[in-house]
């Protein structure tokens, strides 16, 4: 129990691939014009990360390690692949939304450094561990993104009007400068905290 | 021989053109501008200045605070507060340069260093903040005196391709930011400016120059794109800020013709009237390419190389 709970607690906070490692920042700018957008995205890189991270320890042994990113890489779009369809079969108004960013979920920085620097060098359990981890760690960063975009930017919260309707939405907030404008206070309160204790 | 000599370590000579005097100076020179704007305008001009004013210093004092800080104010908060009101139209709503102020003290330039380490301009940052979340605030002009809402003359350019008179252009009498309507007023600030050698001609005249030439290039009227729109107040008070503009000879003449080539490709055949502020924030980004690039040779300087 505790190889798998420590890399997954690693992974949501102490690693966060967001804010500490800075991977997988493409996707993370991208769709996090809303809070629901987040939960999606996260959702499906999550369990892409955790199938991937899964199968690639498993296989560690017999991978050459000439040819090992091409065998990583075919993993992971095996994964993608499913959730593309599940996606596209049982929520297909999110997959509208979301559009080529769940394909793109094959070269993302964070599934393919998993496998590389820790699926690859771990057994099972602590990779599935670390795969939730990261995921949710992931996920996370996404919502919180999503919601302070989606709020500022539209006075919505997962859809649900929050701000009074005389509320002026800062537009800027929904169109990529607001994107990179919260993920650097995000960061910045991170080290801001981090370097206090 | 009365006076006592005293033995220190070089710089000897100390210079008056300290950041808070060229401040003061950029303020006196900003007071014609405003002036015109207030009697265009009249009141609620003056409520959007002194609100852009008040806020900036009040972030300042905060954000100063939040650093830890401890440096008394120099005065480019009351220039970034002033330029930025006179950037906003007369009927924005009190939050606006509240909002605005905020974006240019905290995230334009405080947070990249504070002054003389801001990438952009920071009160033009705000007003491209402003623009781009707010555009229908930030585009309701009001026409002088009475109130109504009215067009630039960029806009009814742009959509009905009517001209407005020069003596009005040249007077300041239609609709715009509270401070660049009147380029009289302008251009007394900007003389007085001049005469203080606080700002040089590399990329003021060469900005205006260019647009003129560039006008008359695409058959359009030099001298109405050369005094409707923010022009005068972008090319003399925000492309001659020190920090956010090349230092060399050749690279603030590029810097000057490089933003009339793009506001006149915006104003022509971009989607927005005017192209000003978007022009000057591009030209900013490349300043440090641009000093980079122009380094002047130092006198008998040569590369060794093919001759050697």
């Amino acid at each position: 129990m505790k190889r798998l709970l420590r890399p997954l607690i690693n992974g949501i906070l102490k690693e966060n691939p967001i804010l500490i490692l800075m991977i997988g920042l493409c996707p993370a700018l991208a769709v996090s014009s809303a809070a629901m957008n987040g939960i999606y995205m996260g959702l499906a890189a999550t369990f892409v990360l955790v199938g991937s991270n899964l199968i690639i320890s498993l296989i560690r042994k017999i991978v050459p390690d000439q040819i090992r990113i091409p065998i990583f890489i075919t993993v992971i779009a095996t994964f993608v692949t499913i959730v593309d369809m599940v996606m596209h079969a049982y929520a297909p108004d999110m997959y509208k939304i979301l559009g080529i960013f769940i394909p793109l979920i094959v070269v993302n920085c964070i599934i393919l450094g998993r496998a590389e620097a820790f699926a690859y060098h771990n057994g099972v359990i602590e990779s599935i561990g670390d795969g939730i981890g990261m995921g949710l760690g992931f996920t996370f960063i996404l919502v919180v993104l999503g919601g302070i975009r989606e709020l500022l930017g539209n006075g919505t919260l997962f859809g649900l009007q929050v701000m009074p309707p005389s509320y002026k939405p800062v537009l800027l907030m929904i169109l990529p400068p607001g994107a990179f404008l919260t993920i650097g206070f995000l960061q910045a309160i991170q080290r801001y905290r981090g370097g206090k204790s | 021989m009365g006076e006592r000599f005293y033995v220190s370590a070089p710089p000897h000579i100390k210079s008056k053109y300290d950041a808070r005097y060229i401040m003061h100076q950029v303020i006196i020179a900003l007071i014609p501008p405003t002036i015109a704007g207030i009697v265009f305008f009249g009141g609620r001009a003056v409520l959007v200045l002194l609100i852009s004013v008040l806020s900036s210093i009040f972030w300042e004092r905060i954000i100063l605070r939040i650093k830890g800080e401890k440096r008394p104010l120099d005065g480019s908060e009351i220039v970034t507060g002033l330029l930025l009101g006179l950037n906003l139209s007369p009927l924005a709503p009190w939050w606006i340069p509240v909002i605005g102020t905020f974006v240019a003290i905290v995230l334009a330039k405080e947070l990249f260093g504070g002054l003389g380490f801001n990438i952009f301009n920071p009160a033009l940052i705000a007003r491209a903040f402003l623009l781009v979340s707010w555009p229908m605030e930030m585009t309701t002009w009001m026409s002088p005196f009475n109130g109504i809402t009215q067009a630039t003359p960029l806009t009814l350019l742009k959509l009905q391709h009517s001209y407005t008179p020069y003596i009005n252009l040249f007077l300041g009498n239609r609709g715009g930011c509270i401070g660049e309507t009147s380029v009289l007023a302008l251009l007394i600030g900007a003389g007085y400016l001049f005469y203080r050698g606080v700002i040089d001609w590399k990329i003021p005249i060469p900005y205006v120059l260019t647009v003129g030439v560039l006008a008359l290039i695409f058959k359009q009227d030099p001298l109405f794109h050369i005094m409707a729109g923010g022009l005068i107040l972008g090319a003399f008070f925000m492309a001659t800020d020190y920090t956010t503009t090349p230092i060399t000879k050749l690279g603030r003449i590029i810097f000057g013709v490089s933003c009339g080539v793009i506001t006149i490709l915006i104003r022509l055949f971009g989607g927005y009237p005017e192209g000003v502020s978007f022009s000057i924030l591009f030209m900013n980004a490349m300043t440090p390419l641009l000093d980079r690039w122009t380094i002047p040779k130092p006198f008998g300087y040569r590369t060794l190389g093919r001759n050697v």
